[in-house]
């Protein structure tokens, strides 16, 4: 495998200039011969499958939900960056890039993120443009709000929904190319593998989950944005239905995965409450603001928080980094928490948990304030804790969240496969190791608007005249393969569901691959998660057929890619030995605790290649050069 | 629905108002229905202008009828099965009853003209003497129960229709918005409360 | 707790349905409703029945995928909560409960409690929309939008398309949802140029869609787990009306001049 970044030469404010002017294009009028698969109706995915929709392409667009409205992207609540300088506080597309880089502990490709910033600008010039609710100052005007890592305010919102209303916007472009005949949409349809043929993506075989019916899509070419992986975790913040099967399926088939180790955990959460629990609930980032968290001085001290006297109270983000105090980077914060829990200072029933309290600031600025400002989401913690955040602190613990790790892609977002292009959570290029609050929607967007519409034209043009049809012996031998798996999954008839599954790992994961890893925890799960694999295999209870609407056989072959794919995330985690971002090896850290990063064996992306059942993947490393931001260890003291 | 509603609100509360000069005894009232049929003269001729309202007001019921039959079919057929159990959040006693109340209103008017424009049935029937004919008809106790009956569900009807008209039409406006259930309630209870008096005064006695 | 669930049980779209009693005799009150789901689904699986079927995802209410009957009420009985953030907490010792998949012509029944709610999409794809192609927008702060203007656009904004308003409504209409849209739009000064088409179609979609017709019950907004405002559906009325009586103007200008 030859991993080519395809990094335009030349300084990198003009990198992507020209790469635009360099790249080959396609004739308006013979953009409809081509068909373009798009899978995934997120952020990425509609804002491509419009945008390309727009432009002339034949597209299909495939999600597993009722409507593209629904992807989690709906989820995300704090907002989305951009380098505008509309608050004139010394904001620039160089600053964005800046702080992104050095956010994601400067292992993220510097032209890609240049990139994300020159053309976060215009993001917001088209959601405007489409009808978006921002929130505005009373002269009409857009307003700003500051998040973690940055000290200029360039966050764009909409109260705590700005990931919906971004979305809704995406989805109603979408949906105006449907109704223009320029796109086609299949809702409640699940990619389940990709075909390759002569080292090119061809198309996909889907499965309807209403009717079970098993389709061939062919296309010119195939874009995947299917988001991330979090929940190979069982529990994280991630909408049930996430899932990482479209990437691990094209994995598998040629695709390279990079980084998959870095994975990032989100501090402000709500605890587990009991074995039931189906998945965690985030709060705010912007919490952090008023809110200071603490825990108990004495360990294993259960009076309740009031009962506490301020001088037994260990605020300890705030006693460890006096600069940032309650307002660390998401990672830090994450990793603070874990520490005082593992020292069995956690609050709440189960000890995992630490109080986020607002009593010092409601007495500072009055109830009114506080409540003009998170009311929401006090609303929100209280109808699923039954607790009321003004009298009692909130218990709050970290939870996986987000994968900045993902398919490899080039400069163009091109994976390893010819003709296979990943966007938005779902490839691995813009984070590095950690991604700042914010920028998720960022990238999403501009993968899908302001990258892949341009960017694929570039491969299309060659092939004009090229006709593309199912009806090959690489469908036929993909689709048996995809056929067959179903059927196996639904004739094992075994002892356990595959919830049972899926909990079993996400405890491995979480224990041996959540907060803090070491290499005697990784090397007890790669050991052990083949044997899950294979208890799966034998001993998996999947009702029903695959002939109509059936969930559990859907979730079973989510959870037997999660199995997999597992396991690849605790081989990257114990390969890397330094900790950077999201990954913390607890054999390199600072004597203060805090992560060591090795730039000089480790300045690389590690992308993994398939290596067959059974074989070890293949590491092949892209290095990273820094040419625009100088290394250094971050410091939030 | 909405504007034919309007020309029938219209037309009960006028004929409420008109109807209070039983109040000032026979002779005020009796001038007044005199009154309606030699309406436009001498342009046009006698009982004409009032045809022509008749006209419109059978127009409007009919288009009220309409509406309220195919809006009704359309519901119905819209529901995919019935609930086992539905429990009302919001929706009034008033918004429950809009279309069993206006059958009943429906049933009423026909009886109500056949009663006192028609004289059909009415035991003491004399065409221009409309006290006594509303005084005789009342003091049939049934009758009496029956008009009150009606002018309650016709309260109900008016309360939620008024609104519904502000909604319908798009009458909303922030700063007028909470006035739009104070004029419900209050037309709605004026109109039943004027005509509900008719037959109570009669069968105490305070009109004869 | 114990609880007793009547569940409306249905094989396929084409398959009679029926109601059938499960018993759970150990109901935690920290757990949501779905997540009781959760539990009597893998002891049903456990049991060798196949588990219900429901519609979910974000389990945080913006996703608008989750959402049934629960006695009667779309999304339960509190107020502004999807059943996926409705917690156990809620309900009393020994209550039966009964649950039903939304009901209404427009959205037929696919399994259980799950229904096909793809009317809501053909009717943004008639006009929900502001036809703006990627890259042509101007900056973003160009046209000054009043605050109270963006914040109750976003307030229509907030619908989440669960489809509780058609559910809940004894007509089965679904002007609320129409009307979110159509006022969002409407209110803002990007969506002045298609304010006029956008109604005209939207509604006229409205009308082709198995919906039936509002008559003001107020249901909907009742239930609305966002909240939205009936008053979104006099807007939208008025502008449908406005648009009846509107001067049209037609160029008569044929082909280019190129």
């Amino acid at each position: 495998m030859r991993l080519d970044a395809r990094i335009p030469a030349g300084p990198i404010e003009g990198k992507w200039e020209r790469c635009k002017f360099e790249m080959k294009l396609v004739n308006p009028a013979n953009k409809r011969r081509f068909k373009v698969l798009v899978v995934g109706s997120g952020l990425a995915g509609a804002s491509a499958a419009a945008s390309l929709g727009e432009l002339g392409y034949e597209v299909e667009c495939f999600c597993y939900q009722d409507s593209p409205r629904r992807a989690h992207s709906i989820s995300a609540q704090g907002g989305i960056n951009a380098a505008k300088n509309y608050q004139n506080d010394g904001d620039s597309v160089f600053r964005l890039f800046y702080d992104t880089v050095k956010g994601g502990d400067f292992r993220a490709r510097e032209a890609n993120v240049y990139r994300l910033a020159e053309v976060s600008g215009a993001i917001i010039d088209q959601c405007v443009a489409q009808g978006v609710p921002f929130a505005r100052e009373y002269g009409g005007l857009l307003a700003n709000r500051s998040f973690g890592g940055a000290q200029v305010s360039r966050t764009f919102y909409a109260r705590g929904q700005t990931g919906q209303q971004l979305l809704l916007g995406a989805y109603q472009a979408l949906e105006r190319q449907i109704a223009l005949g320029k796109v086609r949409m299949f809702t409640r349809t699940e990619m389940l593998d990709l075909v390759v043929e002569d080292g090119r993506a061809r198309g996909i075989v889907v499965r309807d989950l209403k009717t079970g019916e098993i389709r061939r899509h062919a296309g010119h070419a195939v874009v995947l944005a299917t988001g991330g992986y979090g929940n190979a975790f069982h529990l994280s913040t991630n909408a049930k239905g996430c899932n990482a099967t479209a990437i691990w399926r094209a994995h598998k088939r040629g695709a390279a995965f990079a980084n998959p180790c870095y994975t990032q955990i989100h501090p402000t959460c709500i605890p587990v409450s009991g074995d039931y629990q189906s998945k965690l609930t985030l709060m705010s980032e912007s919490l952090r603001n008023d809110g200071r968290i603490w825990v108990p001085l004495r360990k294993g001290d259960t009076r309740p928080a009031g009962e506490i006297p301020e001088a037994e109270r260990d605020y300890y983000l705030e006693r460890r980094y006096p600069a940032f105090g309650n307002l660390v980077p998401r990672d830090i914060a994450s990793r603070a928490a874990k520490q005082v829990c593992d020292e069995g200072r956690g609050v709440g029933p189960t000890g995992l948990g630490v109080y986020l309290d607002f009593s010092e600031s409601i007495g500072r600025l009055g109830r009114a304030a506080i409540e003009e400002r998170y009311g929401n989401l006090f609303e929100m913690y209280e109808r699923i804790t039954g607790e009321d955040p003004y009298s009692v602190p909130m218990r709050i613990f970290p939870a996986v969240h987000y994968t900045m790790g993902g398919l490899w892609v080039d400069y163009h977002l091109m994976s390893s496969v010819q003709g296979l292009y990943v966007l938005g959570e779902a490839n691995f290029s813009d984070h590095g190791a950690n991604r700042l609050g914010a920028s998720a929607l960022m990238q999403g967007l501009a993968d899908g608007y302001f990258v892949i519409p341009y960017t694929i034209g570039d491969d299309l043009a060659a092939r004009l005249g090229e006709k593309v049809s199912s009806d090959t012996p690489a469908f036929s031998e993909v689709e048996t393969g995809v056929r067959d798996r179903l059927r196996k999954l639904t004739s094992i008839r075994g002892k356990r569901t595959v919830d049972s599954f899926h909990r079993e790992l996400g405890q491995v994961m979480w224990a041996e691959c959540g907060m803090g890893r070491n290499a005697t925890g990784l090397r007890r799960a790669i050991e052990r998660l083949p044997g899950l694999r294979a208890e799966f295999w034998e001993n998996v209870n999947v009702l029903g057929s695959g002939d109509g609407l059936n969930q559990s056989l859907e979730k079973a072959g989510r959870v037997a890619d999660f199995l997999e794919l597992g396991e690849l995330i605790c081989r990257d985690a114990l390969h890397r030995e330094e900790s950077c971002g999201g990954h913390f090896r607890e054999e390199h850290q600072t004597p203060e605790g805090e992560a060591l990063r090795d730039d000089e064996h480790f300045r690389y992306v590690a992308a993994w290649e398939w290596a067959g059942e059974g074989r070890e993947p293949v590491l092949h490393k892209e290095p990273l050069e820094f040419e625009y931001v100088h290394l250094a260890q971050r410091s939030y003291k | 629905m909405a504007v034919s509603g309007i020309v029938l609100f219209g037309f009960v509360v006028g004929h409420m108002f008109g109807n209070l000069k039983l109040y000032q005894g026979p002779e005020a009232i009796n001038v007044y229905a005199e009154h309606l049929r030699t309406m436009g003269e001498p342009i046009l001729p006698r009982n004409a202008l009032l045809w022509v309202v008749r006209a419109v007001l059978l127009a409007a019921v009919g288009v009220h009828l309409w509406s309220a039959w195919t809006t009704t079919r359309q519901s119905w057929a819209a529901r995919g099965g019935r609930y086992e159990v539905w429990t009302p959040v919001q929706a009034d006693y008033a918004a429950r009853t809009m279309r069993w109340g206006g059958v009943l209103i429906a049933l009423f008017v026909a009886f109500h003209i056949a009663d006192l424009t028609f004289g059909t049935g009415h035991p003491q029937f004399a065409p221009a003497d409309v006290y006594s004919n509303v005084v005789r008809g009342f003091q049939r106790v049934p009758v009496a129960a029956f008009y009150m009956a009606a002018n309650v569900a016709l309260g109900f009807h008016l309360y939620h229709g008024l609104w519904s008209l502000f909604q319908s039409l798009g009458w909303n406006n922030p700063t007028f918005n909470h006035w739009r259930r104070t004029f419900a309630t209050a037309f709605a209870c004026i109109v039943a409360a004027g005509n509900v008096s008719f037959p109570i005064s009669v069968l105490m006695g305070w009109v004869k | 707790m114990r609880l007793t669930l009547r569940v409306w049980r249905q094989a396929g779209p084409s398959a009679p349905g029926r109601l059938v009693t499960y018993e759970l005799p150990d109901v935690s009150e920290h757990m949501s409703f779905l997540e009781m789901l959760d539990v009597l689904n893998e002891r049903l699986t456990e049991k060798g029945e196949e588990p219900i079927a429901f519609d979910h995802d974000c389990r945080e209410g913006i996703c608008g995928t989750c959402g049934f009957m629960i006695s009667g009420i779309a999304h339960g009985k509190m107020p502004a909560t999807t059943v996926c953030q409705l917690h156990m907490r809620h309900f009393r010792d020994g209550e039966e409960l009964v649950l039903e998949p939304w009901r209404s012509k427009a959205f037929p029944v696919l399994r259980d409690l799950v229904v096909d709610r793809g009317a809501f999409d053909r009717i943004i794809q008639a006009g929900g929309y502001v036809a703006v192609n990627t890259g042509t927008a101007q900056d973003a702060n160009a046209i000054p939008v009043a605050k109270a203007d963006a914040d109750v656009a976003m307030d229509a904004a907030s619908c989440i398309g669960c489809g509780a308003c058609v559910a809940q409504c004894p007509n089965g209409a679904a002007q609320l949802f129409t009307a979110a849209k159509v006022s969002q739009l409407a209110l803002l000064p990007q969506g002045q140029p298609e304010r006029w088409q956008r109604v005209e179609r939207m509604v006229a979609q409205l009308e082709r869609e198995a919906f039936g017709s509002c008559t003001n019950y107020g249901e909907c907004e009742a239930v609305c787990p966002k909240g939205v405002s009936l008053d979104f559906i006099a807007m939208m009325n008025r502008d449908w009306l406005r648009n009846v009586f509107r001067v049209r103007r037609e160029s008569r200008a044929t082909g280019g001049a190129g």
